[in-house]
């Protein structure tokens, strides 16, 4: 089992979510996050004070798969997510020890 | 249940305070018939022959019209039409500062000092309120011992005469309202002034402190100005012919150095200019701004005193002078920053506002279209580059705002009451002359509120401390000083 983890644009998060239900996926957890990669931060200013904002809200995405299911799901949220703008985000994908579900007991892939 | 009961520290202070005024305020009337040459100067209302003019802070021109149609029916009555006018307009500059101007600044500060701000506001207009009732009002418009030319103790100051509203009944009349209406109006205008200085230390004074400046300020600066401003004959400023229709001297330059000298004596905030302190919620600041531009109608049409032309017409060059402002504001930014602001555009129209006050009872249309024009650009120029320029800390620009738009007003409404479709200089005067007239009104509130307001703020500070201790800067003045915070997200 893999867990594949998508930092993206927030604007993107429903596109994303529509994507992933098509692969098959069953739940996501999304978080906000702030962060910054290649695209920096952008400046603002208030009567003549500029302020750097390093950090840039983004959404992080995260989806717990089968090991087959690793492939579809990351192209699903590349293809869903995608501008081709700098600042589209980042895809990570850990292995996952164990999945329990809380209701039944069931674990491993069964519970994804 | 551990410990419920602060020590009487702050709330101490503020109780002496109270007490100490309402001691002064027993006292004054007796002394004050002492001193005063006329000591039956007290004009209350229907048997009164003289009507009250030279209380009204109108030009004199349009005082020699108000008193021409008051005095056809042998003496001055009630129009109902005027004081139904003056009653809305009472509660529209009321509403500039609660919410309006406390919303403004509220935006503006960081989250974790949005209460503070709030409170500091409408703790300043439940202390005014009370301090005008006991002695505030009759300080600056009794006109006991007032005679035109004659400059005496009573052309700075008003008697206490009308300590405690002694005198102003139910038929008392100030022109055609009554005085009841007259004093509360003007009361809200002494409610906003200290409430504007609040910008310029904002995050960082103490508000024990506050209650005590502010309570000072309005008696030793903010009546005495008033009073030699709008009190009639007699008065220092309104003898030299200084037109003010609505407060530019009075209100705006006044608060505008005082909050320059309270932002200086309390120094910069802890990691200014270093640290970023953008403001936590432009959309409150907006909606603050708005609420001051709806309600400046009832400040500035208000200042007639009457629902008549001259109503009217400051009305319209309020409303034409600060959207100019606005604009003015807006693109200067746009040409200067490459994007125009939210923040710029808003502060533009208060720019306008302020600096179209002085002139809205003598200026017009082309005089509020310059008045525009010249504040939204200088108050932006003042706001951004002199400012950092400078270094000086004025928290949300008190003194950019509104003593530069104060004294781009003051001195515009003698070049706009001479052209530009204005009413006219004040009798005898030429347009050189007036212009001078006005830069002495401006030289004279600077001077004076400076000094004082400086010796005020040095005396608070050597006796209670002005200023928040470090940690309670960093922690914020919401939870260091009420136990409370804005936003429970």
């Amino acid at each position: 089992m893999k867990l594949v983890t998508a930092i993206i644009k927030p604007f993107k998060l429903d596109d994303a979510r529509e994507a992933l239900s098509e692969v098959g996926v069953q739940g996501i957890t999304v978080t906000e996050v702030k962060g910054f990669g290649r695209q920096k931060g952008h400046t603002e200013l208030y009567r003549g004070a500029e302020y750097v904002v390093d950090f840039l809200p983004k959404v992080k995405v995260e989806v717990a798969v089968t090991d087959e299911q690793v492939e579809p799901v990351v192209e699903a949220i590349i293809k869903a997510t995608s501008t081709g703008k700098i600042g589209d985000g980042k895809i990570f994908v850990y292995d996952l020890a164990q999945v329990v579900r809380i209701r039944t007991g069931e674990t491993g892939a069964d519970a994804l | 249940m551990k410990r419920l009961v602060r020590p009487l520290g702050q709330m101490g202070s503020v109780g002496i305070l109270l007490f100490a005024l309402f001691g002064i305020a027993w006292m004054a009337p007796s002394m004050a018939q002492e001193e005063g040459a006329l000591p039956e100067g007290r004009v209350t209302a229907p048997e009164a022959e003289a009507p009250v003019v030279e209380e009204v802070p109108v030009v004199e021109e349009a005082v020699v019209e108000e008193t021409a149609v008051a005095e056809e029916p042998s003496g001055p009555t009630l129009n109902s039409g005027d004081t139904a006018w003056m009653l809305t307009a009472t509660a529209l500059v009321l509403f500039m500062t609660v919410p309006g101007l406390a919303l403004f600044y509220a935006g503006m500060v960081r989250a974790k000092n949005v209460l503070s701000v709030l409170m500091q506001c409408f703790a300043i207009t439940s202390l005014v309120t009370v301090l005008w009732m006991v002695v505030g009002y009759s300080m600056a418009f009794d006109t006991t011992g007032m005679e035109k030319g004659v400059v005496n103790l009573f052309s700075f100051i008003g008697s206490l005469n009308k300590a405690f509203l002694e005198g102003v009944s139910r038929d008392s009349l100030t022109l055609t309202v009554p005085e009841t209406v007259f004093m509360t109006f003007q009361m809200t205008f002494a409610i906003i002034t200290p409430a504007l200085i609040v910008g310029a230390f904002a995050e960082r004074m103490k508000f024990s402190a506050l209650l005590w400046f502010m309570g000072l300020w309005l008696l030793l600066v903010y009546a005495p100005i008033a009073h030699m401003v709008w009190s009639g004959d007699g008065a220092l400023m309104w003898d030299w012919g200084v037109l003010d229709f609505a407060g530019g001297t009075v209100v705006h330059i006044n608060a505008g150095i005082a909050g320059i000298v309270a932002a200086l004596v309390l120094g910069k905030r802890k990691g200014f200019p270093t640290t970023a302190m953008p403001p936590h919620n432009l959309t409150l600041t907006v909606v603050g701004a708005s609420m001051l531009w709806v309600g400046w109608f009832g400040f500035n049409a208000g200042s007639a005193v009457a629902a008549d032309g001259n109503a009217g017409m400051a009305m319209a060059v309020t409303q034409i002078a600060t959207a100019t402002a606005a604009l003015a504001w807006m693109f200067s930014e746009w040409l200067a920053h490459g994007k125009p602001s939210v923040l710029g555009i808003a502060s533009g129209a208060v720019a306008g506002l302020v600096a179209i006050t002085p002139a809205s009872g003598t200026a017009g249309p082309m005089g509020a279209l310059l008045i525009g024009v010249v504040a939204g650009t200088g108050c932006f120029l003042a706001s951004t580059k002199l400012k950092r320029a400078c270094g000086y800390d004025d928290s949300l620009d008190v003194f950019g705002v509104h003593a530069i738009g104060g004294i781009i007003g003051a001195i515009l409404t003698g070049v706009c009451a001479g052209t530009l479709g204005g009413k006219g200089v004040t009798e005898g005067f030429t347009l050189g002359e007036q212009v001078i007239a006005q830069c002495k009104g401006v030289g004279m509130t600077i001077a004076y509120t400076g000094i004082m307001s400086f010796i005020l703020l040095k005396l608070l500070d050597i006796i209670i401390g002005l200023r928040v201790t470090e940690d309670q800067e960093t922690e914020g003045l919401d939870i260091a000083l009420h136990d409370e915070r804005g936003y429970s997200l």
